[in-house]
C-alpha cells in the first residue's frame, strides 16, 4: 500500500512534464486553470495514471476532478476499493 | 451570471473561426442536384462529406415507396411505438432486418443517435460496467451518461488495454458490456473485432457493435464489420442507422437474445419518442432490398475509396490507417485547416471539417466520405482539389 506522500509524488511525476516553464505543482494546482489541460489532455493524463497504479478510472469521476488534490483523493479511493 | 455566460469560451472560438472563414457556419444547401452534387452559394459543389455511401437518397424505387406510403398512411404517426405509433410497416422493417442479420429480434428507433443512446443506457445499469472504446460516437457517450452503469474507457483499438481492464473487473462478478464501432466515423478505421470477440468470450462479457458507418459497406453481404471479421456469433447486439447507406433517418438494434424485446418496455428513449413516419419506413425497406440485391453498389464505392486514398497518399497527406469510404486527412494546425477547407469549397468540393476537441487525437481533420454514385470524374476532381491546396499550403498539413 502506497503512503499518501508516495502517491502524491507519483501523480506529480505524471503531471510535471505538463507544467509550463517548470512551474511548481502542488495539491492545489488546478488542472484546467493552472496547467491549461483540455478535456482530451486530462483523459490522457488519467490513462497514464491508470497504467501506473493498475486501476481503471470510471469516466463519471472526471467531472469531480479539478485539482491535483481531487486526483489524489479519487485514486486513493479506487486503490482502496481494489484492495 | 447570465444563463449563457458559461458558453463564452464557445462564443470566442466561434468568433475566431468566423473571422477565418465565415462560410463554415453558413453552409446552406440551396438545391440538391443529385446524391453527390448540390448548389451552395449559387455554385455547383461535389459533396464529399455526405455519408451517402450507396447513394440511395435519390433512388427512384425508394422515392416511389416513400410517396406511396405518404399517400396511404399520411405524413406522420403522431405517436410512440408503445401507443398509437406501431404501423404494419414498422413491424415489417423489424422482421426484414432480423432476417437480413440472421437474428431473432430487431427493434427500430427514430434516429441512429437514439438507437445507440437507448441501448447503452438501458442494457446495463447500476453495479454493471460498460467498457467502451475511447473513440466511440457521442451518442454512445451520451447513453453512458444517461444510464446507471459504471463506465470505463479503453484506449482506441488497443486490445492489450481492453484485456487489462477486463482482467481488473474479473473479481467483480458483474455484467460487462464492451462497446465498439465497425467503422469509426472520424478516421474511418475498423475495430479489431476478431480479437475483441476472443476477449469477450474469454471473460464472459457482452459485446455491442455500432455498425452505423459499416452497414452496406463491409462484409460480403453488407452486414458490416462483424460479418467481415467472421465473428457475428460473438456479437450480442448490433446497432445501426438508416441515415447513411440506407439514405433515410432512423436506427435499429438486432439481437439473438430471447428476452431482447423486453427493452421495448424498459427504454425511455423508445417509449417516449414518436415513431418514424411511414415514408421513412417505406424508403428504408426499399433501400434494404436494394442493398441486398445490388452488391455492385458496394463494389463501386470501394473502387472510389481505393482511388482517392491512393491519390491523397501520393500527395503526401497524413491519412487514416486504411483505405475506405471515410478518408480523413489530418492537419496539425486548426486555423490553417479552416483556410484549406475554404479553399476546397472554392474548388467546388465540400468535405467535413472537424476541429479539436471533437477529433480523436487533438488534430484537425478534413473528412471525406464517398458515395457509390460519385462518378470517377468527381472522385478525380476531389483529388485535384486536394492537390491544388497541397501546392498552395505545402507545410500546413
Amino acid at each position: 500500500m502506497l503512503s499518501d506522500r508516495e502517491l502524491f509524488e507519483q501523480i506529480i511525476a505524471v503531471l510535471r512534464p505538463l507544467a509550463k516553464d517548470g512551474a511548481e505543482i502542488t495539491a492545489d494546482t488546478d488542472l484546467v486553470d493552472d496547467l491549461s489541460l483540455d478535456s482530451l489532455k486530462i483523459m490522457e493524463v488519467m490513462a497514464e495514471i491508470e497504467d501506473r497504479f493498475d486501476i481503471s478510472v470510471p469516466i463519471s469521476i472526471l467531472s469531480d476532478i479539478r485539482t491535483v488534490r481531487d486526483v489524489i483523493l479519487q485514486i486513493q479511493k479506487l486503490l482502496a476499493e481494489a484492495d | 451570471m447570465g444563463i449563457f455566460e458559461k458558453f463564452q469560451k464557445l462564443a470566442e472560438t466561434r468568433k475566431a473561426l468566423e473571422k477565418n472563414s465565415s462560410e463554415f457556419f453558413s453552409v446552406v444547401i440551396e438545391k440538391v442536384i443529385s446524391p453527390t452534387e448540390v448548389i451552395i452559394n449559387g455554385r455547383s459543389v461535389v459533396l464529399a462529406g455526405g455519408n451517402n455511401y450507396l447513394g440511395l437518397t435519390f433512388n427512384a424505387e425508394c422515392i416511389r415507396a416513400a410517396c406511396d406510403a405518404v399517400q396511404k398512411d399520411g405524413t406522420g404517426t403522431t405517436g410512440s411505438r408503445v401507443a398509437n405509433g406501431t404501423y404494419s410497416g414498422h413491424v415489417a422493417l423489424e422482421q426484414e432486418l432480423s432476417e437480413f442479420f440472421g437474428r431473432r429480434k430487431t427493434i427500430i428507433f427514430s434516429t441512429g443517435y437514439i438507437a445507440c443512446m437507448a441501448m447503452v443506457s438501458t442494457l446495463v445499469g447500476r453495479d454493471e460496467v460498460i467498457l467502451l472504446d475511447a473513440d466511440c460516437h457521442a451518442s454512445i457517450y451520451d447513453g453512458c451518461r444517461m444510464g446507471g452503469a459504471e463506465v470505463i474507457r479503453f484506449r482506441h483499438n488497443d486490445i492489450q488495454d481492453l484485456e487489462k481492464r477486463l482482467h481488473r473487473l474479473e473479481n467483480r462478478k458483474t455484467n460487462v458490456l464492451i462497446v465498439v464501432e465497425g467503422l469509426y466515423s472520424m478516421m474511418g478505421d475498423r475495430a479489431p473485432l476478431a480479437d475483441i470477440a476472443v476477449l469477450k468470450r474469454r471473460y464472459g462479457a457482452y459485446l455491442l457493435i455500432d455498425e452505423a458507418h459499416s452497414l452496406g459497406v463491409l462484409g460480403e453481404t453488407g452486414r458490416g464489420l462483424a460479418e467481415e471479421a467472421g465473428v457475428e456469433d460473438s456479437v450480442d447486439f448490433i446497432v445501426g442507422t438508416f441515415s447513411k447507406s440506407l439514405g433515410a433517418i432512423g436506427g435499429f438494434c438486432t439481437s439473438n437474445h430471447p428476452e431482447f424485446d423486453l427493452l421495448r418496455y424498459a427504454s425511455r428513449a423508445y417509449i417516449f419518442t414518436a415513431s418514424s413516419s411511414p415514408s421513412i419506413i417505406a424508403s428504408t425497406r426499399m433501400a434494404l432490398k436494394i442493398l441486398r440485391s445490388q452488391p455492385e453498389l458496394k463494389h463501386r464505392l470501394w473502387n472510389h475509396a481505393h482511388l482517392l486514398y491512393q491519390r491523397l497518399k501520393d500527395l503526401g497527406l497524413s491519412l487514416g490507417p486504411t483505405p475506405g469510404p471515410i478518408i480523413a486527412v489530418c492537419c496539425e494546425n486548426p486555423w490553417k485547416t479552416v483556410e484549406i477547407w475554404r479553399g476546397l469549397l472554392d474548388h467546388g468540393i465540400y468535405v467535413n471539417m472537424v476541429l479539436p476537441p471533437a477529433t480523436p487525437d487533438g488534430r484537425a481533420l478534413l473528412r471525406c466520405s464517398l458515395s457509390s454514385l460519385h462518378t470517377r470524374e468527381q472522385v478525380e476532381k476531389i483529388g485535384d482539389a486536394f492537390a491544388s491546396l497541397k501546392a498552395k499550403h505545402p507545410n500546413d498539413w
